[in-house]
């Protein structure tokens, strides 16, 4: 179980806003960055986010742990991302309920996962085998999702309840993904919100989506939209304070657009925060 | 299904476009499946765009994309970082244009320069102590981001005339054939073209050999009087790069 227990606002790093973040004092609690794409030898990426650590707590967030790999982890990844640790000492090390590589392929996409025993069993071992080699439990993201599977024997809420129980992981809740997959699947986003386990989540993400064809996608390319602040609003009801962050990675804005988002959220804890008092 | 056979299907499904593998992961599901492969593809196109940027800007929209598309239904990504599937690109450019020898030079070039900007880190010999060196027993070290690449095409000033924005002069085999050289100075990654001879001392010092023999080996070459002037005029211009990074 993770034992951080830190609220507070944030932001995803993004390379467009490193000279802000370098150069004035940006008023968020903790960045927050790809793992991967500092996971390099050296260069001026890893001098910048050494420079933005001396400023800011660091959350590293993951895209390629793969960690529902029916063939297990990548050790040279974990090593990789162990040095980066080690390195950072990071808030919290995350990834996502997802696969990417299997057999010698990968991806590179963030790819669904049935929801059953035998899944279940698997990432487990493989939540195991990260924490032991990272020596830190994670936080996982529960995924946007576009395909459902049949075979699934248990909901994506009992799936996370579950899996944070047997492998003392933590939960980094998407917002924006609940919503997308919710929308996509046809189940109840705040059922979802109420089932999952509002111990352990740790981090939340709010982001945007686009309306495609056929099914909403987690493009990461919009401000959050307003149904996802009303989720928001709900799961703080439950959560209560939480480091909260909003997630942009594509059609990036200026920095004071974001500000202004997480200005917002900001807003809705306070609220929250009257509430409960 | 087991998982591990879901993840067959799913793989044969992203890169092939296998139907009966898609059927057997759930049809009803085809849209979403779609959007899966759309994801993969477009990730995959944009990562070699992005890699090659003077490559993309020297063929033209139509002819990189049917680039792109050749390699990635020939070679699907298999490592962990999406950084390591560009590399295999310049091969598949080398074979797609065996008469234009600048585009897969223009694509080394490309490939090298983003591959320094990542490499490891090493601070530049520090000048105080080249008059503490002994010249004939030392054996330099060079910057670990250094690359060596052929250059039989101008494909340099290709490179460089896109990169400022400017019109590229056309190709053209060079008169003798040269090599390139990339490094990082500090945190920029940075080229030159190479004389063979220049290549050569690289060579030896790559090899461990020590300056006193490169000397030696250059005076064979290159006769007593004008390896000196050589040698020096070389290891100055090494020293101004940053490329040596350490001596033993």
């Amino acid at each position: 179980m993770p034992d951080q227990t830190v609220s507070g606002y944030g932001l995803g790093l993004r390379k467009q806003h490193y000279g802000d973040f370098l150069d004035h004092a940006v008023p968020v609690d903790f960045v927050e960055v790809i793992s991967e794409n500092f996971m390099i030898d050296g260069g001026r990426p890893r001098d910048i986010l050494r420079r933005v650590r001396e400023r800011h707590p660091v959350a590293l967030h993951g895209v390629s742990m793969s960690i529902g790999s029916a063939d297990g982890l990548d050790r040279a990844y974990l090593d990789r991302l162990r040095a980066l640790v080690d390195e950072i000492e990071p808030l919290f090390v995350s990834d996502h309920l997802s696969w990417s590589r299997f057999a010698g392929f990968s991806s590179h996409d963030l790819l669904p996962l049935p929801y059953t025993d035998e899944v279940l069993d698997l990432v487990c071992a493989n939540i195991a085998t990260a924490q032991d080699v990272l020596g830190r439990p994670m936080l996982i993201e529960n995924p946007s999702s576009y395909v459902a599977f049949d075979g699934s024997t248990m909901t994506e809420w009992q799936f996370l309840d579950a899996m944070c129980k047997r492998s003392g992981c933590g939960l980094l809740l998407d917002i924006n993904n609940i919503f997308v997959s919710a929308t996509n699947h046809g189940f109840d986003p705040l059922a979802y919100i109420d089932g999952v386990p509002v111990d352990r989540v740790r981090q939340v993400h709010l982001a945007g989506h686009s309306r495609g064809q056929d099914l909403l996608i987690d493009t990461h390319d919009q401000p959050v939209p307003p149904t996802v602040w009303a989720l928001y609003d709900y799961a703080l009801d439950r959560l209560g304070p939480v480091a909260t962050m909003i997630e942009r990675d594509d059609a990036i804005p200026p920095l004071a657009d974001l500000l202004g988002e997480l200005d917002h959220a900001r807003s809705i804890g306070a609220a929250r925060d009257r509430r409960a008092a | 299904m087991s998982l591990a056979a879901l993840q067959r299907d799913f793989r044969a499904w992203l890169v092939e476009s296998d139907s009966a593998a898609a059927a057997r992961i759930g049809d009803r599901d085809r849209a979403g499946l779609t959007v899966y492969q759309n994801n993969y593809r477009s990730q995959l196109v944009a990562c070699l765009e992005e890699g090659f940027e003077r490559v993309h800007a020297w063929l033209g929209d139509g002819a990189f994309l049917a680039a792109a598309v050749a390699h990635i239904d020939a070679t699907p990504p298999s490592h962990w970082t999406l950084d390591a599937y560009p590399a295999g690109f310049v091969a598949t450019l080398a074979t797609l244009y065996p008469d234009d020898a600048e585009v897969a030079e223009l694509a080394w070039l490309d490939q090298a320069l983003t591959t320094a900007f990542a490499g490891p880190d090493a601070d530049p010999l520090a000048p105080d102590i080249l008059a503490t060196i002994d010249w004939d027993n030392v054996v330099l070290q060079l910057a670990p981001t250094l690359a060596i690449g052929e250059a039989t095409t101008n494909a340099a000033a290709i490179w460089s005339a896109l990169s400022a924005g400017n019109m590229p002069p056309p190709a053209h085999m060079l008169d003798e054939p040269a090599a390139l050289l990339v490094w990082r100075h500090d945190y920029i990654p940075c080229f030159r073209t190479i004389d063979l001879c220049e290549h050569r001392m690289l060579d030896r010092v790559r090899e461990g050999r020590t300056f006193g023999a490169l000397c030696a080996s250059l005076t064979d070459e290159l006769g007593a009087e004008r390896s000196m002037a050589t040698a020096g005029a070389v290891l100055g211009q090494w020293l101004r790069d940053g490329l040596i990074v350490g001596c033993k």
